[in-house]
């Protein structure tokens, strides 16, 4: 048994090994950084330990900034992108022809780079002195008036990052549903038929509970990336995001630590912290709602 | 609620697409369902059994050919429309539903004049329980059921909706042995109290024959034969049939009539008046041999099998086509095992033979 004992932790030694290197050791770095106030990447030094770094940050109006549109960010795009997928896979499933055709299409946007996409969007959003963009002209057609969506107005700015985000996360949630979708056995819809149930009741009695852990998988990953997102905001909106007023909590913390002359290694741990502190309570919370709501055993 | 197929044909394109001759899976059915009757239809796997079932309940819509519950033709009605209660082979019961939601379930989908109130649902279903003995588990899911347990829950939610006609995918296919006789009695028992139109589907002949009023016998999408099951055991119209039905299975013999005589090898069995000279299959049922010295079919005796209520002896014989010949005889009879081979006389009620090309029944 003993002898087992040291085989074991001996095969693991290689993961535990690079693990504690890149990802404990870093971890708890970090943890030690955000308590000391204005430590220095070249000389290795700080002058005093305290709460000071996480006060700042969170009386910082960029880090408020950051934090209000992360949180818009989320609470607009995971269940909008969610339930549209949830809409498309749907469809998807319920054609024959062309169903292989529509489901590359959907699925093109996940092996698109993301600052491509982004130059794409600028095109179709972007007014500038020669062009209003595509969706400007949209808006005129139905007798709207123009709006710079990339250097306007906030909630303008706000709507295209949303869009953008929601049609980037999107091909990897229709996959994942339409699996899900294809996974309900046929038996249980004859079932339904036989029992003349309607349409409706099909969807939210049958269909809905038994993809529900698919769909509780992508609102938990959904929540944890867009909390962490950053290069969206960057590809629609230039690398000073501060001034756009776009910038995310991910965004800060970059901006923090290779900012203006060097950086504040200090702030930028607090505000990951901070960050950190967040996404693992609302992964809780959700974990905590999906035990009580996911079907088991389908 | 009588059932009557009338001509109903069913063909499916072939999968492979070069191949352009259709898939017959069920040809030309017609017969009569007598109404409140349990009828099993019978066939080796693929023989179209449950396209038949799917055609009834509406699910397969037929190629050619009319189904009728009572006197209204149901062929162009959707399947909610039929009033069909459908049990599947592997249940497809709700998973996230109790056994209380899930026998519920259909009644909850009536609407305008024949929606119920909540009570009179509850005591729908609480009933459709007590019926197949399951309202003690009405709070548990699915997955806490046995197999059995869920078998009736299925059924349960068959029935609970009061259908004209119910229908069951191989019921007890799914279910261990043990498991497999109680609940075949079950089916029986619900059925007489409901007194609705069974049909349910079985490749198992022993199921079928316990239970049915009817049977009704397929193979390759043909039906072969209708009738009681005690009437088809005795009189099979053709080899298939006569195969297909008893355990252990009918011995089958190469022989030929001659001057109206079966012959098996060059023993002349049985008389034949009514038969034309020519080559044979000659089946005998296990219980139609009477060992008797001066027997006229003689054959190698391989080993007996004391059963305690019956023996069966267990020989072969070079024009058998089965590997070894079964035939069962009461315990008292007494086999000389030293003598290394047993003479038979054999039971003409229990011998029947059948054309060598058509393997269709000979009266003789």
């Amino acid at each position: 048994m003993k002898k087992n004992n040291i085989k074991g932790w001996l095969y693991l030694l290689p993961a535990i090994l690079f693990l504690s290197i890149f990802m404990i050791y870093p971890l708890i770095d970090v943890l030690i950084y955000s308590f000391e106030e204005g430590y220095n990447f070249a000389s290795q030094t700080h002058n005093g330990t305290g709460l000071y770094n996480y006060s700042y940050v969170l009386h910082d109006t960029y880090f408020l900034q950051a934090l209000k549109n992360t949180f818009i960010l989320v609470i607009i795009t995971v269940p909008l992108s969610t339930g549209t997928a949830l809409l498309i896979a749907m469809a998807l499933s319920s054609i024959k022809k062309l169903r292989e055709l529509f489901q590359t299409v959907f699925f093109l946007p996940y092996v698109t780079n993301t600052l491509a996409v982004g130059l794409v969007f600028m095109i179709l959003f972007k007014k500038t002195a020669y062009s209003d963009g595509m969706i400007n002209l949209l808006i005129n057609f139905f007798g709207g008036e123009s709006v710079d969506f990339i250097d306007g107005p906030y909630w303008a700015k706000m709507f295209v990052l949303c869009i953008y985000t929601v049609w980037i996360v999107m091909p990897f949630k229709i996959l994942i549903l339409t699996g899900a979708l294809a996974s309900v056995k046929d038996d249980y819809y004859k079932a339904a038929k036989i029992d003349s149930t309607p349409k409706w009741r099909v969807f939210t009695r049958i269909t809905l509970p038994m993809i529900s852990p698919m769909i509780f998988y992508l609102v938990i990953t959904g929540f944890i990336g867009a909390f962490k997102a950053y290069s969206d905001a960057v590809a629609l909106f230039g690398t000073d995001l501060n001034a756009a007023q776009m910038n995310t909590l991910v965004g800060y913390i970059y901006d923090m630590l290779y900012g203006s002359s060097g950086g504040y290694p200090s702030y930028a741990s607090a505000a990951a912290l901070i960050l950190f502190c967040i996404v693992l309570t609302i992964t809780c919370i959700n974990l905590m709602v999906s035990r009580k709501s996911v079907v088991k055993g389908v | 609620m009588k059932v009557v197929l009338d001509g109903l044909t069913k063909r499916f394109p072939n999968r492979n697409k070069k191949i352009k001759t259709e898939v017959v899976a069920v040809d030309n059915f017609c017969f009569e369902i007598p109404d409140g009757t349990l009828v099993g239809l019978l066939g080796p796997s693929g023989c179209g059994k449950s396209t038949t079932l799917n055609l009834i309940s509406g699910l397969e819509k037929p190629t050619e050919g009319r189904v009728f519950f009572g006197d209204t033709d149901v062929t162009e009605m959707a399947p909610e429309d039929r009033g069909v209660g459908l049990v599947f082979q592997n249940y497809a019961l709700y998973p996230h539903l109790t056994v209380q939601q899930n026998i519920m379930f259909p009644l909850q989908n009536f609407r305008g004049e024949k929606k119920l109130t909540k009570e009179v649902m509850l005591v729908r279903s609480l009933e459709a329980a007590k019926l197949v003995q399951i309202d003690g588990l009405m709070e548990r899911k699915p997955n806490e059921l046995s197999g059995g347990q869920q078998q009736r829950v299925a059924i349960a939610r068959a029935l609970v909706k009061e259908p004209k006609v119910l229908l069951l995918d191989e019921p007890l296919s799914n279910l261990d042995a043990r498991l497999r006789l109680q609940t075949r009695e079950e089916i029986r028992r619900i059925q007489r109290e409901t007194k609705v139109t069974t049909i349910f589907v079985t490749h198992d002949q022993e199921e079928a024959m316990s239970i049915s009023d009817l049977i009704v016998v397929m193979k390759d999408g043909k039906v072969h034969q209708i009738g009681k099951p005690q009437e088809v055991y005795d009189n099979p119209v053709n080899l298939f049939v006569a195969k297909f039905l008893g355990t252990p299975p009918i011995n089958v013999f190469k022989g030929r009539v001659k001057n109206h005589m079966i012959y098996i090898g060059d023993n002349a069995i049985l008389k034949a008046e009514k038969a034309d000279d020519g080559d044979v299959y000659v089946g005998i049922r296990p219980e139609g041999f009477i060992p008797d010295e001066n027997g006229e079919l003689e054959v190698n005796l391989k080993g007996l099998e004391v059963m305690g209520r019956d023996t069966t002896i267990v020989s072969d014989h070079s024009d058998c086509e089965n590997v070894e010949i079964r035939s069962i005889v009461s315990a008292e009879t007494k086999i000389d095992t030293g003598a290394g081979t047993v003479r038979f006389k054999v039971k003409p009620a229990k011998t029947y033979i059948f054309d060598a090309g058509t393997e269709e029944r000979i009266y003789y």
